[in-house]
């Protein structure tokens, strides 16, 4: 292949990448503008994700499809609701304080690998993808559900930008994130609102899981990379700012598909996370975002 | 209480820790002789950890990164130049020493969650760079540090740092001196300053401290003592890794911490011997028990973050000196 193909080829694979790392950053992203908690614990939401989807479609007969649909609309809600738990019986009990949560998610972080390593096994297991297809490009032919991924994916982030910005719930939300106090004056339940943004940025993270199992497979320290990307993501797009996010998800999952393409993986992440860093360092509202309050 | 006779109290308990210790190495049974060798070594790590975490009040997630770089300042130059055991010292502590200093000016910028991601990344660069220079570091599998170069020959003396009783009281020694140095520091004005740092750095910048200085002195003293733990554990077991890059060293200083008491100078003695034991005591059990089930560490360290963090912030001996001994430091 010459220098074209390939830059397609990689450029189509960080757009698949892009599109799962845009869901599960924004999960991370909303917990973080609303609750201000560091949710360390978001990539073994992810896992868990994966795992559960695979359990769902190996219970699951008949074709591959029935089994993947089940578990995208299942694995979400018990992942979803085992992020309830942890809110109810952790974060609220340490009154959400940012210090305290961040070591309480990395205890939850472990004792979720723990379960999936208890109940799961140490071995990674695929699920198969819902359905067979290859498009024709110029090049080479490209799999149909990775392309699929990529546009479930952006129809998602339009319906959690449509329910932020035009909905009820939505208002809730962002009042909530402006300031906690008033809105608690104006008889919001804040504390109602951060239980539900605590389960949906964790369903977030498994729909993304659930979409990416059938190209990778299922594994209990598959939540360790997305971590790293979806802070990576957070903080270049600006930490709680959507529109930041997307943005900086699509940048870096492009950036990472076409450098690991062309350069060593580990040299690539060695400078990503270097210039993350630097960025934290010295651009603390990211580069899309504005200076805090 | 006088001031004298807490001092003279304070400094009496910690040589008897220090004797205690001594005394164990001729009493303990093989095993837990080398346990607690170990656990000393390890234990020098947690105190740098403390002096951050404890008295200035910033939650690092990297402090990987300065055990890493002490382990690896002493063992490549000991494994790939042949150099000995003092030298390889030397080499792990400058490691340490120049790495904080520079992590120091960068991450003491941020503050609160920014910072802990921060050095959370840093130390992320650090273990992917033991990866990218495999070909020196040999990435997971790591470097073993043959015997003959793990002795110390100064002014006619000859000590094999490999059996076990040398190896005993050097890791004694390198914590009776730490264990000395953060009871002064602390004891110190400077210590004194750090806390107030921790308690209201506004107010402390008001008074006419300069904060940055105090955070970036206390950040080198850190991960200086930090990366002497790392290089003391290069030279003393021999074994030299990527996995003491990962953040997990960094999560368990901090476990270690919390668990023996923050802010008190023997917690982290105490939280890392308990953690030890409870680590290595539980998987047989919970074998035993669970015949069949894959339970690792894992678990059992995530749950004691949690509970830790819930119904025991203050520790072991932070909760007995709130409750009952109130002059312990």
């Amino acid at each position: 292949m010459g220098f074209g193909p390939h830059l397609l080829l990689a450029t189509l694979e960080g757009l698949v990448t892009s599109a799962v790392l845009a869901l599960t950053a924004l999960g991370l992203s909303l917990v973080f503008g609303v609750m201000r908690v560091v949710n360390v614990a978001h990539g073994e939401f992810y896992m868990l994700g994966a795992v559960v989807a695979w359990w769902i479609a190996s219970l699951v007969t008949g074709h591959p499809a029935l089994g993947f649909l089940a578990a995208l609309v299942v694995s979400p809600l018990i992942v979803g609701a085992m992020a309830l738990v942890c809110e109810r019986l952790v974060l609220r009990k340490l009154a959400y304080n940012p210090e305290s949560t961040i070591v309480a998610t990395i205890g939850i972080l472990y004792i979720i690998q723990q379960l999936a390593l208890t109940f799961y096994g140490a071995d990674a297991r695929p699920v198969p993808p819902p359905f067979n297809v290859r498009v024709q490009l110029p090049w080479f032919g490209y799999s149909g559900y990775k392309l699929s991924v990529i546009a479930a994916s952006a129809a998602l982030l339009l319906a959690t930008w449509f329910v932020l910005t035009r909905t009820r719930i939505g208002l809730v939300m962002r009042a909530t994130q402006y300031d906690g106090e008033t809105a608690r004056a104006f008889g919001i339940p804040v504390e109602t609102v951060y239980a539900g943004v605590f389960a949906l940025g964790a369903m977030l993270a498994a729909i993304a899981a659930v979409l990416i199992v059938p190209i990778s497979q299922a594994h209990y320290l598959m939540g360790r990379d997305p971590l790293l990307l979806s802070f990576i993501v957070v903080i270049i797009g600006g930490l709680g700012s959507l529109r930041g996010t997307v943005l900086a998800a699509v940048l870096i999952g492009l950036a990472d598909g076409i450098i690991s393409v062309f350069f060593s993986p580990t040299l690539a992440k060695i400078i990503a996370t270097l210039l993350v860093a630097m960025v934290l360092v010295f651009r603390p509202q990211g580069l899309f975002g504005t200076a805090a309050r | 209480m006088t001031r004298e006779e807490t001092s003279i109290r304070t400094w009496l308990l910690h040589a008897l820790v220090v004797a205690a210790l001594f005394a164990l190495n001729f009493v303990l049974p093989d095993y837990h002789h080398g346990v607690l060798a170990r656990v000393m070594v390890l234990a020098v790590f947690a105190m740098g950890y403390n002096l951050l975490f404890g008295y200035v009040g910033l939650l690092s997630l990297g402090h990987a990164m300065f055990f890493a770089a002490g382990l690896y300042g002493a063992g490549l130059p000991m494994v790939h130049l042949g150099w000995g055991a003092g030298a390889g010292f030397a080499t792990g502590l400058a490691a340490g020493l120049a790495l904080s200093l520079a992590i120091g000016f960068l991450a003491l910028r941020t503050t609160g969650v920014a910072f802990m991601i921060v050095t959370m990344m840093f130390s992320q660069v650090v273990y992917l760079l033991t990866f990218y220079f495999g070909s020196w570091t040999r990435g997971d599998e790591g470097l073993v540090i043959q015997q003959a170069e793990r002795r110390l020959s100064f002014a006619g003396f000859d000590l094999d740092l490999t059996s076990p009783a040398t190896r005993y009281m050097a890791a004694l020694i390198l914590f009776a001196v730490v264990l000395a140095l953060t009871l002064a520091i602390v004891r110190s004005s400077f210590g004194r300053v750090l806390v107030a740092i921790r308690e209201n750095e506004e107010r402390t910048r008001m008074l006419g401290f300069d904060v940055f200085a105090g955070k970036l002195a206390a950040t080198v003293v850190s991960g200086t003592i930090c990366a002497a733990a790392g290089a003391a554990y290069a030279i003393l077991f021999g074994y030299v890794g990527a996995s003491f890059a990962s953040v997990q060293y960094s999560i368990l200083p901090l476990l270690w911490v919390l668990l023996g008491g923050a802010a008190t100078t023997l917690g982290p003695l105490l939280g890392t011997l308990l953690m030890y034991y409870l680590i290595d005591g539980s998987g047989d059990l919970l074998k035993a028990w669970l015949p069949g089930w894959n339970v690792s560490h894992l678990g059992i360290v995530g749950l004691a973050l949690v509970v830790l963090v819930l119904f025991f912030p203050r520790g072991i001996l932070g909760t007995i000196r709130g409750r009952w001994v109130r002059w312990l430091p």
